[in-house]
């Protein structure tokens, strides 16, 4: 009898997914008490809060598509190289013809070749993604920096640089748009369509998924895919804002995107997940660093309480977790 | 035969409210091997896991050399001399026999390992055993039945005098078997103990000295093997009429003459599966008879693409068929309820209802579009919770938290839901309560009722004579019988079907 009264509080409890409302919960009050604390340095300016935002775009795109990679139980290294390939062709691609669409349509097929390398590396060869995209990230670093010999590429056509960067729609910044946009389309695609389904059964039990139906490897092709044409997107959107290419964009964000996605409430080990949540913790991560700046702190200063704040907020989801067991 | 080295006098052990043994009293001659043999749940693995220190018992006593023990925990049991060889073994892979044998227990020179002594100490205790390998191979270079030969070695070399060998043959070969039963008895002649647990009587009637029998709990009989044969055992095991009563025969409307819905014909899956034909009509509910390792999970794997067939024909309402994945197999109509629920049929971690859909979420779509109705899983979900009776607080809950009975009704539930024409099921009432149990088959044979056809397979024959309408028996790799469930007047009969080879 008595067992079966703890089971129900538990139950209780457990119906709540804490784990889940987290990155909320910490956003909340990390929020809260940078507002008190930095107050009198402008945090919480309009402008400040909007800079945070355009600053945060091109992690919180990727973070989209790395919600599928890692709730398939995957990860993606090679992200932050892939934007820097990206921004690289895009300048390249516009000093030689000024054309925009080629522009697009050349890094479109970056992101999607690396994807496509990455993913049958992982399923046909069955090697390990942290090696396979590990490589892949050395390798396209790499090609970023050889293709014009580390020199950056600038980039004259304005209106390129407007709808991919700078400008803005009544007020509202462009890469808070593509933002949006990125986000209306990964929740939809990962809460509504079968292939959203699909990544989390294959995360969550790939031998289970597989005496489903589902095709496995395909599943995991397509999520390298997405991942890398979303990455390809966010170089365009590094080229943008900084109106031009430079191999060394997107340095460490593998690593961000990461932190943003297993902070948003998806779990390392796949099969479960939130876009939602992936978006609030990259502009949680994107609030932390401007706070830390505000602040006054050093970059070496930075760095560590980055990295501090990152572990306690995942050790408390964590726990969250546990306590649902 | 010398002394009693272990006794276990008056043993109870329940789980909740249910009791699994009931004082059960259990002797181990010094230097005998011992077999242990009782049906699904008659509690073998029950009382090794308290003699081995993995239960604790609810009352009774343990003596070992005629001196009281007190076993509480593993580590108790091992100070004991015990030692259980698993059926997953216990082994490092990576690491070499001699480094595995003494793991835990390096020999060491001024604080260093000593690999060489090590290598030299583990050559001698295999020698001892008539194991002639060298120590410095990685284990993950050996067959399965030499890793479990080093596992034994391991057992020896930290000076167990008692072995439990918990179903060792089932993924050996025959030569594999024969290697370890030169060991068992060289094991014998140095004064080793040991319980051999099997549902294999022609090995227990060959390697034993004396027999245990356990049923529902109880014991009832030890004996020793010049008093027994396979008839009496068999018997014993199946004791009349306490198990036959739980499952009522219900003699189906069966139409023998009914078309074909699949006729497989020499099908070959290894070179130990080969020669697999048989057929399965309309309506008719099919068991596969067979000992684990027999090959049935095999057939019902292949039929479903999840393994390749190597030669033979699949022939589906008289349409020869090529099945190259389990998508093939479900385009087809076949459905496959897989033996080890947790780990093939659900994705724990998903709830009720994700659960349930996942193979059907292409036929939810709105209209032409590539979305999800959530409006038509949940009706489905729902739908299908009342009609299986599943016992689930909403379709929402994950679905770990549901009992094994339930959980396994979403699993049929979410097959049922593609509307297949072949229904397999693997052991589908492994851990499954009697209640769910009785539902699970009242399932099975309504859906056979609608004209399609069953395959059955399971551990448990008085499962198998309450449901099938035939039953083949399978023995290593082939198929031994077929027999109408009809004229099988016992379970005595079956038991006797599925351990003989011809």
């Amino acid at each position: 009898m008595q067992s079966k009264e703890v089971s129900k509080s538990r139950l209780f409890f457990g119906s709540i997914e804490w784990s889940k409302y987290m990155v909320y919960i910490v956003f909340v009050i990390m929020f809260a008490l940078f507002s008190i604390v930095l107050g009198n340095k402008g945090f919480l300016t309009q402008n400040n809060l909007i800079n945070i935002l355009r600053q945060t775009a091109m992690i919180s795109i990727m973070a989209v598509a790395g919600t599928f990679v890692i709730a398939s139980g995957q990860i993606d290294l090679t992200v932050g190289a892939v934007a820097a390939m990206s921004a690289m062709i895009v300048s390249l691609v516009l000093q030689k013809t000024n054309s925009i669409p080629l522009a697009l349509v050349s890094v479109l097929a970056l992101g999607i070749g690396s994807g496509l390398v990455n993913g049958i590396l992982v399923t046909k060869f069955r090697i390990p993604p942290f090696l396979v995209t590990m490589g892949m990230m050395s390798v396209i670093r790499g090609s970023a920096m050889w293709i014009t010999n580390t020199a950056a590429v600038p980039i004259k056509n304005m209106t390129f640089n407007k709808i991919f960067g700078i400008g803005d729609v009544g007020g509202v910044p462009v890469l808070i748009l593509w933002t949006i946009l990125f986000y209306i389309v990964g929740v939809i695609l990962f809460n509504k369509t079968p292939f959203g389904r699909h990544t989390l059964a294959v995360g969550g039990n790939e031998v289970s998924a597989g005496y489903s139906g589902i095709k496995i490897d395909k599943i995991k092709i397509i999520v390298f895919l997405m991942s890398g044409a979303f990455a390809a997107f966010a170089g365009i959107l590094y080229a943008g804002r900084m109106q031009a290419g430079r191999f060394s964009f997107g340095e460490g964000d593998e690593m961000s995107v990461i932190a943003a996605v297993v902070l948003g409430g998806t779990s390392m080990s796949g099969g479960t997940g939130s876009v939602v949540g992936a978006l609030v913790g990259s502009i949680l991560m994107g609030v932390i660093n401007n706070a830390l700046i505000l602040a006054g702190l050093s970059t070496a200063q930075q760095t560590i309480v980055k990295g501090a704040i990152i572990i306690v907020a995942v050790v408390l989801s964590n726990l969250a977790q546990k306590q649902k067991r | 035969m010398g002394k009693a080295i272990l006794e276990m006098k008056g043993i109870n052990k329940s789980f909740g409210n249910v009791s699994v043994l009931k004082d059960v009293d259990f002797t181990l001659q010094e230097g005998e091997v011992h077999a242990l043999v009782g049906g699904n749940g008659a509690g073998k693995s029950t009382l090794m896991k308290i003699m081995t220190g993995v239960y604790s018992l609810d009352s009774g006593e343990i003596y070992i050399n005629g001196e009281r023990k007190n076993i509480q925990n593993t580590k108790d049991a091992k100070e004991n001399g015990i030692a259980m060889i698993f059926q997953e073994l216990s082994l490092v892979p990576t690491m070499t026999i001699a480094e595995n044998i003494f793991l835990g227990e390096e020999i060491t020179k001024t604080g260093f390992r000593d690999v060489s002594a090590m290598n030299k100490r583990a050559k001698e205790i295999l020698n001892d055993l008539g194991i002639f390998i060298n120590p410095e191979l990685k284990v993950n270079q050996l067959s399965v039945g030499m890793s479990q030969m080093i596992e034994i070695a391991k057992a020896i070399s930290k000076n167990a005098r008692i072995l439990v060998l918990d179903e060792p043959t089932a993924s050996l070969s025959d030569s594999e078997t024969v290697q370890l039963f030169r060991i068992i008895r060289q094991l014998k002649e140095n004064g080793v103990s040991m319980v051999y647990i099997s549902h294999r009587m022609n090995e227990i009637l060959s390697i034993s000295d004396a027999v245990t029998i356990l049923r529902d709990g109880k014991k009832i009989i030890t004996d020793n093997i010049e008093n027994l044969d396979l008839d009496k055992i068999i018997s014993h095991l199946v004791g009349g009429e306490a198990s036959q009563k739980k499952f009522e025969w219900v003699e189906r409307e069966y139409d023998a003459n009914k078309d074909l819905i699949l006729k497989v014909k020499n099908l070959k899956i290894s070179d130990k599966i080969q020669n697999i034909s048989f057929e399965l009509q309309k309506g008719e509910i099919l068991g596969i008879a067979g000992l684990m390792g027999s090959g049935r999970t095999e057939i019902l794997e292949t039929l479903f693409g999840i393994r390749k067939k190597l030669g033979g024909t699949i022939e589906l309402l008289g349409k020869e068929i090529n099945i190259n994945s389990s998508q093939d197999a479900i385009r087809y109509g076949f459905a496959l309820i897989p033996e080890d629920r947790r780990r093939q049929g659900l994705v724990l971690g998903h709830s009720v209802k994700s659960n349930a859909i996942l193979p059907y979420l292409r036929n939810l779509l709105i209209g032409k579009t590539y979305l999800i109705s959530e409006k038509a899983s949940n009706e489905l979900a729902n739908d299908d919770i009342k009609r299986l009776n599943i016992k689930t607080d909403s379709i929402h809950k994950r679905i770990n938290l549901l009992s094994g009975g339930n959980q396994q009704k979403v699993v049929i539930a979410k097959w049922l839901n593609m509307n297949p024409k072949i229904m397999m099921l693997d052991e589908p009432t492994a851990g499954v309560d009697i209640g769910a149990k009785t539902e699970i088959i009242e399932i099975i044979r309504k859906f056979a009722d609608e004209g399609k056809g069953v395959i059955f397979v399971s551990s448990e024959l008085t499962e198998l004579l309450s449901v099938c309408d035939r039953i083949i028996t399978i023995f290593d790799g082939r198929i031994t019988g077929s027999i109408l469930r009809k004229n099988i007047n016992s379970e005595e009969e079956l038991q006797n079907a599925i351990q003989r080879s011809e």
